[in-house]
């Protein structure tokens, strides 16, 4: 019987020849943990106190960064103690979110990464089998530089089609999210395939990894290819590459396909992420913030995509358009490109590298009442720092279209 | 014995642990002060030692945030019933244990007087006279929740112990 990605990972990583459902210790390749999780990672990590790979464990200064108050700070500044004391690696504020970078410097095909992050199965996207753990997990995996799992069952989505212009990865996602519910994948590990799958780059297929946690998987994995060849050659990490996919005769729990090609602009309405409409059925709904950023859409492709459509236009007098680089490196691309100048010719405000208006702790948290329309991941309740604002989730270039309009916009009319 | 503090479905961490919060994360008995005030204004103020939540599909779905399960713990809830879970929060109850118990809710109300006998997989609706059953933890999860938690279980055996 053939294996799947996360099937064959895990059996290379435990030394067993295992199957879904089987329950084994695993030996996990990277550990990571970002400020909001990290205090409490290293109470419960004092109790074991080692470490099994410490340049393989990272520390990131993402969620609250710069940090806006006391509190915050004096959790950053244990964590920048514990990182130089036990030689771990830090990223501290201005470097980034901590999946992006991530992706971009650390995690390769095949590996096992364990992030107290719930959007750690980004990294899925570079075919490695990344999961979000509590602390505790992540402790654990820090000192024994291992872990227990039990091995999901596979759903496979087989992509086929074109998307129309102005239809981007982030609407597939949220269409999937709204079609099998925020319950849907519990416990499983989705793969993305099929041509369209193919001809997406990384960084697209990205957006798909990340959200998959949405649906309640523990993973989200497509198969390495070129494009993964080359995305890591481009980070410099070319020889960290290794083919992984899914064989012929693998059993999967089950098979959904999809065709793209009449795909809608899609938006998730507050405040759950499965409450997915297209993009027509909400139009005219008046947005106070627009905010283009995050580990799932928060890259130099994003960005570009947005500074296409303000170009020679200006946001909204009663819309606020924010936008948070997800890394430093995206930042200075778009520096260097003029993405960045345009989006500020247009009234955008742009912030240092981070989680941003996210998490709801800084650099835009609404007021009562208010609407944001965001290129985040979640919309709950409270999610942006006020349980009386509402959340609207899309593409990049629906944030673009929606910062021109002042109200949620369809983007096809703009590209 | 303690009473069911009833719950919808999609309980999202926000909710559990909002993140305006976010500053009392070091703070976990001021942070445990808000659990769930967005979802019940006067769970965190109310709620007993031994008392249980009671819910529907997907709860604790949304962020890794540790801090939402143990907040939960430290407002004395003693176990955690919903139709289904979410997969990281589930398994961050185990981890702190706090036992979640996969079972049928609907015929639990709120203010009901519970109680609860994981060994056998039976909740006992007092109020109502019914006996629901459930099927029992994976054994890993037991042996981590008899220990008190996964660091306490690694300390007790010396490492993982996943066998027997």
């Amino acid at each position: 019987m053939g294996k799947t990605i996360v099937e064959k990972i895990l059996s290379d990583k435990s030394g067993r020849d295992l199957k879904a459902g089987d329950i084994a210790l695993v030996k996990v390749d990277l550990c990571y943990v970002q400020d909001g999780t990290g205090p409490l990672t290293f109470v419960q990590w004092e109790k074991l106190k080692k470490v099994a790979n410490p340049q393989k464990t990272i520390i990131f200064i993402d969620h609250a960064s710069p940090s806006p108050r006391k509190e915050l700070s004096n959790d950053h500044a244990t964590l920048r103690k514990i990182a130089r004391r036990y030689n771990l690696i830090l990223s501290d504020v201005g470097e980034g979110v901590c999946h992006q970078v991530a992706a971009e410097s650390f995690i390769s095909p095949g590996e096992v990464v364990v992030g107290a992050d719930s959007h750690t199965c980004m990294g899925g996207a570079l075919s490695a089998f990344a999961t979000g753990m509590g602390s505790t997990d992540v402790a654990v995996a820090i000192a024994y530089g291992k872990n227990w799992f039990r091995v999901p069952e596979t759903i496979k989505f087989e992509v086929e089609g074109e998307f129309n212009d102005g239809v981007f990865s982030k609407d597939l996602i949220l269409h999937i999210i709204g079609k099998i519910g925020s319950n849907g994948a519990t416990y499983k590990a989705m793969e993305f395939s099929g041509e369209t799958i193919e001809n997406m780059e990384v960084e697209d297929r990205m957006v798909l990894t990340n959200m998959s946690v949405e649906a309640g998987a523990k993973t989200g994995v497509v198969a390495s290819d070129e494009k993964t060849r080359k995305y890591l050659k481009k980070q410099g990490r070319g020889k960290s590459y290794r083919e992984i996919k899914s064989d012929e005769d693998a059993k999967f729990h089950t098979t959904i396909k999809i065709d793209v090609s009449s795909l809608s602009p899609m938006v998730a309405l507050p405040h759950h992420v499965d409450n997915v409409k297209p993009v027509e059925e909400c139009k005219g709904v008046k947005i106070d913030q627009v905010f283009v950023g995050t580990c799932t859409n928060g890259r130099i492709g994003d960005l570009k995509i947005v500074a296409e459509i303000l170009k020679g236009e200006r946001v909204n007098r009663d819309t606020r358009l924010i936008v948070t680089p997800a890394s430093r490196k995206v930042y200075l691309q778009a520096l260097k490109e003029g993405t960045i100048e345009t989006l500020i010719e247009a009234g955008a405000v742009v912030t240092s590298p981070g989680c941003g208006a996210c998490v709801g702790v800084h650099s835009g948290v609404l007021a009562d009442g208010e609407r944001c329309l965001s290129t985040q991941n979640r919309n709950f309740k409270g999610r942006m720092g006020n349980p009386n604002s509402f959340i609207f989730l899309a593409s990049p270039a629906t944030a673009a279209a929606t910062a021109i309009e002042g109200k949620i916009a369809d983007p096809r009319e703009y590209i | 014995m303690g009473r069911a503090w009833r719950f919808g479905d999609n309980i999202s961490t926000d909710l559990i642990a909002p993140g305006r919060y976010f500053h009392l994360r070091s703070n976990l008995n001021e942070l445990a002060k808000h659990v769930l005030e967005d979802a019940r204004a006067e769970f965190a103020t109310q709620v007993k030692k031994g008392d249980f939540i009671v819910a529907g599909e997907n709860f604790g779905l949304g962020s890794s945030r540790e801090h939402a399960a143990r907040i939960i713990k430290i407002a004395g809830i003693k176990a955690i019933l919903a139709k289904s879970f979410a997969r990281i929060f589930f398994r961050n109850c185990i981890n702190i244990g706090l036992p979640c118990i996969i079972c049928n809710t609907d015929k639990i109300d709120d203010g009901d007087e519970l109680d609860i006998d994981i060994e056998r997989g039976i909740v006992i609706d007092k109020t109502k006279n019914i006996k629901i059953n459930f099927n029992p933890l994976p054994r890993i999860m037991l042996k981590i929740l008899e220990d008190g938690g996964l660091i306490e279980h690694l300390k007790k055996h010396g490492g993982f112990s996943l066998e027997g």
